[in-house]
């Protein structure tokens, strides 16, 4: 099944957190191209798991405005998208978690502890 | 521009009020809203002589959101040597949130010391509400913003200067999804949905209620008049984070308030 987001192309309202993400990355890459030296970055490498709340989507669509001129502007994204896995708090059955209402496959309880797919970090640069 | 001293900025900055007094403080575009690169105005000299090797790899292993959490630790930890109960309430436009607000403030005042910040993107209107009633109310504005975060309530925390063994409120902008992510430094999250909305809202939206501890069901006097289900919202909600606390309550009619008023005066203790 594919399902078609609909966003406000002018506001954006609802997705405009995915702009603090990137302006957030931004103002890491700066940093660290200043401290090491380097002019620009040529690869980032950036996990955005499955349940961490931001629409991959809305994130590349404003990327590009988003780096303009700056030192991610050329660089190439390398994204990894953690999958959700939980593991039961009762039974203690690790499971996939495709949604953060998922319960447990084996005893049916709600009460999980996420062990991936809220990831939401900048693992490695790479400065030129 | 600042309409109130002239201030340059461009148009999506971020704006700090104190109600009833001149002191403002302008959130600049090095925000985390705004799109910008960062001119460097100097240069930056290499003084001594080393080789660069072309490329560096950096291992960052770092949380995107990384600054944010810093803002928010360092806000938790100052609500905690003062005793300050920090409360964000999240919720969609039109929930109640400023009508709880403004009940809880004017049913509390004179029992505990209370302060506001009000998250809106534009107008100072409901700070204003809030200041007539007597309490301290600070009103950021975040232009496009669709969030607060950990430094606007750091920032505001400068001007409001809350006193010890009190409750700060902190009325987040309108928006179900965005604040989710931005950690203010708050004790309790507590996400307010009317039984005006649907049952499945917190399906529809879990990272709100995943990171909040108190759902505040609100509009209570409504039901008679609505085909709401109660016990299915609240079912849906206990679905993606079974450790929320309930409050029921009615700002317009006072029902339930007093189990609200109860956990807020029990937590400053």
């Amino acid at each position: 099944m594919s399902v078609y987001r609909i966003n406000c192309i002018v506001c954006k309202i609802e997705k405009m957190h995915e702009l603090s993400i990137a302006t957030s990355i931004l103002k890491t890459a700066e940093r660290e191209v200043e401290n090491s030296g380097g002019h620009a970055v040529k690869e980032i490498t950036l996990s955005v798991g499955k349940l961490a709340g931001v629409e991959i989507d809305s994130l590349k669509f404003i990327w590009g405005a988003c780096m303009k001129h700056t030192v991610l502007e050329k660089a190439e994204i390398v994204l990894l998208e953690p999958k959700g896995k939980a593991v039961c708090m009762e039974c203690g059955t690790v499971f996939a978690l495709e949604k953060l209402y998922d319960s447990c496959p084996k005893c049916g309880s709600y009460f999980k502890e996420i062990m991936s797919g809220k990831e939401l970090k900048i693992n490695k640069l790479i400065i030129m | 521009m600042c309409t109130t001293c002239g201030c340059g900025g461009d148009g999506n900055g971020v704006v700090i009020k104190k109600m009833g007094t001149d002191e403002h403080v302008h959130y600049h575009s090095d925000g985390t809203q705004t799109v910008h690169s960062h001119k460097h105005g100097h240069a930056h000299p290499h003084e001594k002589n080393h080789e660069h090797s072309p490329v560096h790899e950096i291992n960052l292993e770092q949380d995107i959101l990384h600054k944010n959490q810093l803002t928010a630790e360092r806000n938790r930890g100052f609500f905690e040597a003062l005793n300050i109960l920090c409360v964000n309430l999240v919720s969609s436009p039109g929930s109640g949130k400023t009508t709880l607000l403004e009940r809880t403030v004017t049913d509390l005042k004179g029992k505990v010391e209370i302060a506001v910040i009000e998250g809106d993107q534009q107008t100072s209107n409901d700070a204003e509400r809030i200041n007539k009633t007597g309490v301290p109310a600070i009103q950021i504005n975040t232009g496009k913003g669709c969030h607060l975060d950990s430094e606007m309530v750091s920032k505001s925390l400068r001007l409001l200067n809350p006193k010890p063994n009190s409750l700060l409120l902190i009325e987040n902008v309108g928006n179900l999804v965005c604040p989710a992510m931005f950690d203010l430094g708050e004790k309790i999250r507590a996400v307010i949905v009317s039984v005006t909305e649907g049952e499945d809202k917190p399906l529809k939206y879990p990272d709100m209620f995943h990171s909040s501890q108190v759902c505040i069901i609100s509009k209570t006097d409504l039901l008679p008049h609505l085909k709401f289900d109660l016990e299915s919202l609240k079912n849906n909600a206990l679905k993606v984070n079974p450790n929320l606390q309930f409050f029921e309550v009615s700002a317009e009619s006072g029902q339930g308030m007093g189990d609200w008023y109860k956990f807020l005066t029990n937590k400053i203790g």
